[in-house]
């Protein structure tokens, strides 16, 4: 069986790599596509946890629906909000949607 | 309660409530307010004949007096009492004062014109001018009626109360509030036409004079409560340990004993009430004001007030006489009795004004009976005071018809310039006023004393009587000489009012006053001559013992033990009707022919004298230099310009100037510098660490998240490696 460490690094590592994109991608979607990398790692560390763990309890699965649930709704403002955006201002580049500083 | 003890009580009630009518509800309308005010003195003047009549039947009333009293104020252990007592004294002054205040009440209707059209140009504050009417094709003026109509009733109502509360008070306190009430309502009265400036300062006059006097009285009060513990009359004067036990305390002021002491002051109050010398000086200025009002003050009301006090007090100003010896303050009141009574006779004989011959002639009966009081004549004392008020209200009331009468024919003839209070523009009144002469005539002769048939006679003869017997020979003839003048100004100012020439247009033209002022005159004339029949001496040739010596034995039993009547003795008797006889007669025979703008007659072979009695001694210009001058000086330059200009209002500058000087510094350096710039100082260092605080808020939400994500980091090393949980 593959030890659970395993699992959290690879977790680890996708959650970087979603960061990275959150942090160093332009394109708003693509830093949407990060969001949703770090996501999917943290659900990967719960059903992870939850199987080496507690596997007689639910809790760790409940989680990771929930967090997919919220994820889908997440995912459907953002995009929401980027096409409004790109409907005012013709982009989708982070660097230029900056209306919020003072 | 017994019904008599209740009335009593009522007595001062009615013109009280019809003030307070007339003020509160009726002032409007004067019909009204007349009503109001002659009923409420018809309703005392019932109430007070109630109580006389009664104090009639009993035996020895002296001993039994009507009263009744209630606990009043409480002030620790001690209790004020209030309460009313009618003993034969006060029961004598009741009548005269009921009667009297009546029929001034009925006569003040007339003589302010009630029933006439109201004037032309008339205004509050100032005597009717009167009233252009036209009759039968032709214009003339007739008198028009008081502005001030229903207030003169309101007023005269105050008065009539402060009178009854003074004389039914059962002590010495309720007295002198009756006795100040009095004192307001004759400043408000002698300043009636306020429009007038001689009127203002009148008023102001009398105020002030009496209010020296009231001020002595008072303490005189202060002291014999302190002394005696009670104000009571019966308590005081009716109790011989009492008196014994102010008689022997010593006073420790010139040797006086405590009653000697509250004697002399209470005294001084009657000095100031009563206008004997030296304070006689507001009583003539007070002829300032309405005739009706000057017979209130001066014959039934407030200088008798003055004289009914001391009478009341006799027992504690006699108490330590022994053997017929007078004490201090009886000879003080011997001195000054005797002395206003010639001096102001003297006065009386140079005097023009038809009213002011009679204040002076009042101010020398008044001193009469204080001098009476001071020989120990009590009896006569009380006589006299009783038949002056009756003589000398219809002695001022007919001056005020003589003087409405001339005021009618001024305004009938239009000649303004003509005083119509001036004797000399008088004369042959007889014909025109017939009722108005024989009553003045009447009240004229009972003033003089004319002999047997007058009540003037029986007063004075007994008090010149008690003079000789009692040995004392100054007061006598000091007062015989007084009666000799009285006789000869009386006779004066009827000759040269009613007899002979008619000396101006408006006295040919004066005409008969209203029934209103008649009627109170013929019924004043008749006690005029009747009230002296009560108190015939036993011993009188002819006459005495056919008509008991009622007055005598009545107010005689006011006192612990009753005095004996005097012995009676030729002398006095002859003395008196020969002074009254030619000091008529004289005055018949001086003054029955003066032609029109003459002189005085006597100014002539009197000289100076007569200019020095004309001009009252110059007392009132010696009061000027001495008192009002300085006065006014000290007020002017020491209290006003340097007192309170410079003193205080400096004081006040400076404690200004400081204060500015002060606010000026602390704005300046503390308030601008300190709490200004600190509270700037904030708000500039929020401001740019704001400014500069803000470059952080890029708006790139990348930056954010990095800024977030690396606290987070931060936050998660320190907590894992540095912590180390």
């Amino acid at each position: 069986m593959i030890p659970l460490s395993w699992y959290l690094i690879f977790a680890a590592a996708l959650f970087c790599i979603g960061l990275y994109g959150v942090l160093a991608r332009k394109n708003a979607i693509a830093i949407l596509m990060g969001v949703e990398l770090m996501l999917n790692a943290v659900n990967i560390n719960l059903v992870a946890f939850w199987r080496y763990l507690a596997p007689q309890r639910i809790d760790g699965q409940v989680f990771a629906i929930m967090v997919f649930a919220v994820a889908a709704a997440e995912v459907a403002v953002g995009l929401a909000l980027v096409i409004s955006v790109y409907r005012r201002r013709h982009t989708v580049a982070a660097d230029e949607i900056d209306m919020m500083k003072w | 309660m017994e019904i008599t003890t209740l009335f009593i009580w009522l007595i001062p009630v009615p013109p009280l409530l019809a003030f307070f009518t007339i003020v509160l509800f009726t002032n409007r309308n004067n019909r009204l307010s007349h009503r109001i005010a002659v009923g409420a003195a018809g309703l005392s003047w019932l109430f007070s004949m109630w109580v006389f009549w009664q104090a009639l039947q009993k035996e020895h009333f002296g001993e039994e007096v009507f009263a009744s009293s209630f606990d009043w104020l409480s002030m620790g252990a001690d209790k004020l009492r209030i309460g009313v007592m009618i003993d034969p004294l006060s029961a004598i002054v009741l009548f005269f004062v009921a009667w009297t205040v009546l029929m001034i009440f009925i006569y003040s209707i007339g003589y302010h014109n009630f029933g006439q059209p109201k004037g032309d140009h008339d205004q509050a504050g100032l005597p009717p001018h009167g009233a252009k009417v036209k009759e039968h094709g032709h214009e003339h003026t007739v008198p028009s009626i008081e502005p001030m109509y229903a207030r003169f009733f309101a007023f005269i109502g105050l008065f009539a109360f402060g009178m009854f509360t003074l004389v039914v008070s059962d002590n010495l306190l309720t007295l002198f509030v009756g006795w100040e009430i009095m004192g307001l309502c004759s400043y408000l009265l002698i300043g009636f036409w306020y429009g007038k400036e001689s009127a203002r300062d009148a008023a102001k006059k009398a105020f002030m004079t009496t209010r020296i006097g009231d001020v002595f009285m008072l303490l005189g009060i202060a002291y014999l409560y302190s002394a005696a513990g009670t104000l009571n009359f019966r308590a005081i004067l009716h109790s011989q340990e009492m008196l014994d036990m102010l008689a022997a305390l010593p006073s420790g002021y010139f040797g006086l004993s405590a009653a000697g002491l509250i004697g002399l002051l209470l005294f001084i109050g009657t000095v100031g009430k009563s206008a004997q010398f030296p304070l006689h000086v507001w009583l003539p200025d007070a002829m300032e004001g309405p005739t009706p009002v000057s017979a209130m003050i001066h014959a039934a009301t407030m200088v008798s007030a003055g004289v009914y006090m001391v009478i009341r007090m006799f027992p504690l100003l006699s108490a330590g006489m022994d053997h017929g010896e007078p004490t201090v303050a009886m000879s003080v009141m011997a001195f000054v009795g005797a002395l206003t009574a010639l001096f102001a006779a003297t006065i009386a004989l140079a005097q023009n004004d038809i009213k002011r011959v009679l204040a002076y002639s009042t101010i020398s009966q008044l001193g009469y009976m204080i001098a009476a009081l001071g020989i120990g004549a009590y009896v006569a004392a009380a006589f006299h005071l009783v038949t002056h008020a009756f003589f000398k209200a219809l002695l001022f009331l007919g001056s005020g018809s003589v003087i409405h009468g001339v005021e009618h024919g001024v305004l009938h003839t239009g000649d303004h310039d003509t005083d119509p209070q001036d004797m000399f523009n008088m004369g042959g009144l007889r014909k025109k006023m017939p009722l108005t002469f024989w009553t003045f005539l009447i009240g004229g002769f009972s003033l003089s004393g004319f002999p047997v048939l007058t009540a003037g006679f029986w007063s004075k003869d007994e008090i010149l009587a008690d003079a000789f017997a009692n040995e004392h020979t100054v007061v006598f003839w000091t007062l015989a000489a007084a009666a000799f003048l009285t006789a000869f100004y009386t006779m004066r100012q009827i000759t040269l009012t009613f007899l002979g020439e008619a000396r101006s247009e408006a006295a040919e033209h004066a005409h008969e006053t209203p029934p209103s002022m008649t009627r109170p005159l013929i019924v004043l004339a008749v006690f005029a001559l009747a009230a002296g029949w009560v108190g015939v001496p036993d011993h009188f040739p002819v006459l005495g013992g056919k008509l008991p010596n009622w007055f005598h034995h009545f107010v005689g039993g006011t006192l612990l033990t009753e005095p004996h009547a005097v012995k009676f003795d030729r002398f006095p008797l002859i003395t008196s009707v020969v002074v009254a006889g030619g000091g008529l007669f004289l005055g018949w025979l001086v003054y029955r022919k003066v032609p029109k703008g003459a002189a005085d007659p006597l100014s002539k072979p009197l000289g100076p004298l007569y200019r020095l009695f004309a001009n009252k001694y110059n007392i009132d210009e010696i009061y000027s230099f001495l008192f009002i001058r300085p006065a006014v000086w000290f007020s002017e330059q020491f209290t006003y310009l340097f007192l309170d200009r410079k003193i205080i209002d400096g004081l006040l500058h400076a404690v200004a100037r400081f204060s500015v000087a002060l606010g000026g510094f602390l704005r300046k350096y503390i308030d601008v510098i300190v709490i200004n710039g600190s509270g700037d100082l904030v708000a500039t260092l929020t401001q740019r660490f704001g400014q500069w605080f803000r470059g952080i808020q890029t708006g790139r939400v990348q930056q954010y998240m990095l800024a977030a994500m690396s606290l987070t980091f931060i936050t998660l090393f320190y907590y894992l490696l540095v912590l180390q949980p």
